[in-house]
């Protein structure tokens, strides 16, 4: 019996520990989401809640069906598959209802940038540029049309396009 | 792009894992590392360490409270971090080392020095007034058993936890090891060794650390060294660290020997990138030369003021030269492209999250923390001023 007298200052620090599990179960009762575990080690209700979220971008098929002359002159640049909402952004609202919401003109010292700063990770073919030192500044829609950037492309609407067409 | 030679991967281009990664292993291997040196007595039976005993302890306590910090301001959102806990990922290592370091921290760590402190904290409970007083109170538990056969089974109790402790010491930083050694993907790091080197530098760094500290608070509070402990100290630091050496080179000449596809890209590395702080600071500054020292102190009979200032060189090498190891573990494992055709470069920041100031207050904070712990739980035999208090 002494011995568990003895040894009592132990069971009150074993006592601690049960009361710290006790408490954390509790704790883990309220603050873990019910559907937690469900499928997986995550929140099965969130798969609902990321479904509910609302469309933001349209596609490019959809913007091209009323842009059809901005596609006209895209599909013959090396931005053809560059998607619409690369450049312009979700547009999903504008595409539903154009009235909706005019879309603002795209800042192209940001999103030419985002594509083109030459970088060592990008492929050797890929068109890069140290943009500071390219564009000196000017906005990059001064010189390249951003729809079909190719310097050569750009030149129909250019007097001088007729002796550059020749090749 | 800065800093950047030949080719890599858009995503290695960036280190992600900082100073304070490199700080996380540095730490928790300081703890590890001082509580085998506090084993020693208590299991080994080595009673020449004993001085040190309790400051180990608390050394170990005052790191291991800090250990966590760098990975919480590394990541951010630290109010997630409990979720680590909450719910248990059962086949994520990162995951399930929250419960590693709960074991170590309850279990073992304040277990014990709870156990070794019982008789002090129920002296210093009676004999403290005020808010202290109330602290040492529920220090206590409400027990103030401590007759004979209650201190016997606090002893024996200890012993077992002890012997517990040496295993979750090993497993504490062996994880850190394992984490790195685990990665398959990045040669430097993926090997099986990596644990075993992590706890056998965890002991080097712990033991290295606890001598340093008992010997400067020592100073500080102007009594003399116990040179017997001191020596004895420095024995096993000198042993451990030749067991750390060897692993280590044994390391090296394996990835040589093997030679992979990796191989030549590594070697560059460590012949250019993290020359100075491998070959320089950790292996001929922080290996050989405090090896060499710890060596004279073996073979040649110094006098002691030689030996003291050996040691406390040798202990301060030993410290840089396991940082270094954590590094260029840390960083030197995300300088080079999985392409094995290009590099890149850390620059460490200086004011951020992340900086390197931040690294140095994490570096002082467990000595903060330590400082408190020693005043709440005076570590020094019972010659202080409570030695009367204690002796009726
Ligand atoms: C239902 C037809 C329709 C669809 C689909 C549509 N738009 Fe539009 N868009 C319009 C109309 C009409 C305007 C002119 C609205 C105005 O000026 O307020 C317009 C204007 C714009 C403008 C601004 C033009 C300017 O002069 O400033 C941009 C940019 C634009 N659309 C891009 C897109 C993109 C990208 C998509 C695909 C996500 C898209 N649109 C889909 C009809 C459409
Ligand atoms: C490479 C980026 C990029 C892509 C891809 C892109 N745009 Fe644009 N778009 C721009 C920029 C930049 C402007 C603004 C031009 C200016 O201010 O001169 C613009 C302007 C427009 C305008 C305003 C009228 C005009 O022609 O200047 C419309 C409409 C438009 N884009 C629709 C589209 C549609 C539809 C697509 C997909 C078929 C598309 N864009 C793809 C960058 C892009
Ligand atoms: C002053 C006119 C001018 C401006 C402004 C300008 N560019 Fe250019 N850019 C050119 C010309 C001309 C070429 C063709 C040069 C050549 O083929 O060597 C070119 C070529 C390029 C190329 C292809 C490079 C290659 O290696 O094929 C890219 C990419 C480019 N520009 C991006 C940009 C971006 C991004 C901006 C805005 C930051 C910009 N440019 C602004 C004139 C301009
Ligand atoms: C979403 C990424 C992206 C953005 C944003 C983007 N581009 Fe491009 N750009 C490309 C791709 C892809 C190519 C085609 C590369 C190839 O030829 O493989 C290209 C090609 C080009 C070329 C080379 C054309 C040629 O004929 O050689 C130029 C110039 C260029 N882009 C300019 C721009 C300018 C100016 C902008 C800003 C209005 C811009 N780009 C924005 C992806 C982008």
């Amino acid at each position: 019996m002494s011995v568990f007298k003895d040894a009592g200052h132990l069971f009150r620090f074993a006592g601690l520990f049960v009361l710290a599990f006790i408490l954390f179960l509790v704790i883990r009762h309220f603050v873990v989401p019910k559907s937690f575990g469900q499928y997986g080690h995550y929140r099965a209700a969130s798969i609902g809640e990321i479904a509910a979220h609302q469309v933001k971008y349209a596609g490019h098929e959809t913007c091209e069906t009323c842009h059809a002359e901005v596609f006209d002159v895209k599909k013959d640049g090396k931005h053809a598959h560059v998607n619409c909402e690369a450049c312009h952004g979700a547009l999903a609202k504008h595409a539903d209802d154009p009235g909706a919401m005019t879309p603002t003109k795209p800042d192209t010292a940001v999103i030419c940038a985002r594509c083109h700063t030459a970088s060592a990770a990008k492929p050797k073919g890929f068109p890069q540029v140290v943009p500071a030192d390219h564009s000196t500044g000017l906005p990059c829609e001064t010189c390249h049309q951003p729809h079909n950037p190719g310097m050569d492309a750009a030149a129909p609407k250019a007097p001088v396009k007729a002796a550059g067409g020749a090749k | 792009m800065t800093g950047v030679e030949g080719y890599m991967y858009p995503n290695e281009i960036t280190l992600y894992w900082s100073v304070l990664i490199v700080l996380y292993p540095f730490i928790t291997g300081l703890v590890a590392g001082a509580f085998i040196l506090a084993s020693l007595e208590r299991v080994f039976n080595v009673a020449a360490v004993k001085p040190t005993y309790r400051l180990a302890l608390l050394t170990a306590l005052s790191f291991l409270l800090v250990a966590p910090l760098p990975l919480v301001l590394h990541l951010g959102h630290p109010f997630r971090s409990p979720e680590m806990y909450f719910t248990p990922h059962a086949t994520s290592a990162m995951a399930m080392f929250g419960y590693v370091y709960m074991w170590y921290l309850m279990a073992v760590l304040v277990f014990e020095i709870w156990l070794d402190y019982r008789r002090e904290i129920v002296f210093l409970s009676q004999s403290t007034q005020g808010l202290l007083g109330i602290v040492y109170k529920i220090m206590t538990l409400g027990s103030t058993n401590i007759s004979e056969r209650a201190l016997h089974i606090d002893e024996r109790v200890g012993w077992v936890v002890t012997l517990v402790g040496i295993p979750s010491a090993f497993m504490l930083h062996g994880y850190v090891g394992f984490i790195f050694g685990s990665i398959k993907a990045n040669p430097w790091w993926s090997s099986p060794l990596m644990p075993v080197v992590f706890i056998f530098s965890a002991m080097v760094s712990g033991i290295a650390g606890v001598m340093l500290l008992y010997m400067g608070l020592t100073k500080l509070r102007k009594q003399t060294i116990d040179m017997r402990c001191v020596d004895s100290i420095a024995m096993y630091l000198f042993y451990i660290f030749i067991i750390d050496f060897s692993l280590e080179m044994l390391d090296l000449v394996h990835r040589i020997y093997e030679a992979d596809e990796s191989f030549r890209s590594l070697d560059f590395m460590v012949h250019t990138k993290l020359y100075f702080s491998q070959i320089v600071i950790q292996i001929c500054l922080g290996t050989i030369l405090p090896l060499v020292l710890l060596f004279l102190t073996q073979v040649v009979k110094l006098p002691e003021i030689a030996r003291k200032r050996i040691y406390a060189i040798s202990g301060c090498l030993a410290l840089i030269g396991i940082f270094a190891m954590r590094w260029n573990v840390v960083i030197g494992g995300q300088l080079f492209s999985k392409s094995f055709l290009g590099y890149t470069t850390y620059k460490m920041a200086l004011v951020t999250k992340e900086g390197l100031f931040m690294a140095i207050a994490l570096t002082l904070l467990p000595l903060l923390f330590l400082w408190v712990l020693i005043k709440l739980l005076p570590p020094w035999p019972e010659t202080s001023e409570h030695a009367p208090a204690i002796g009726d």
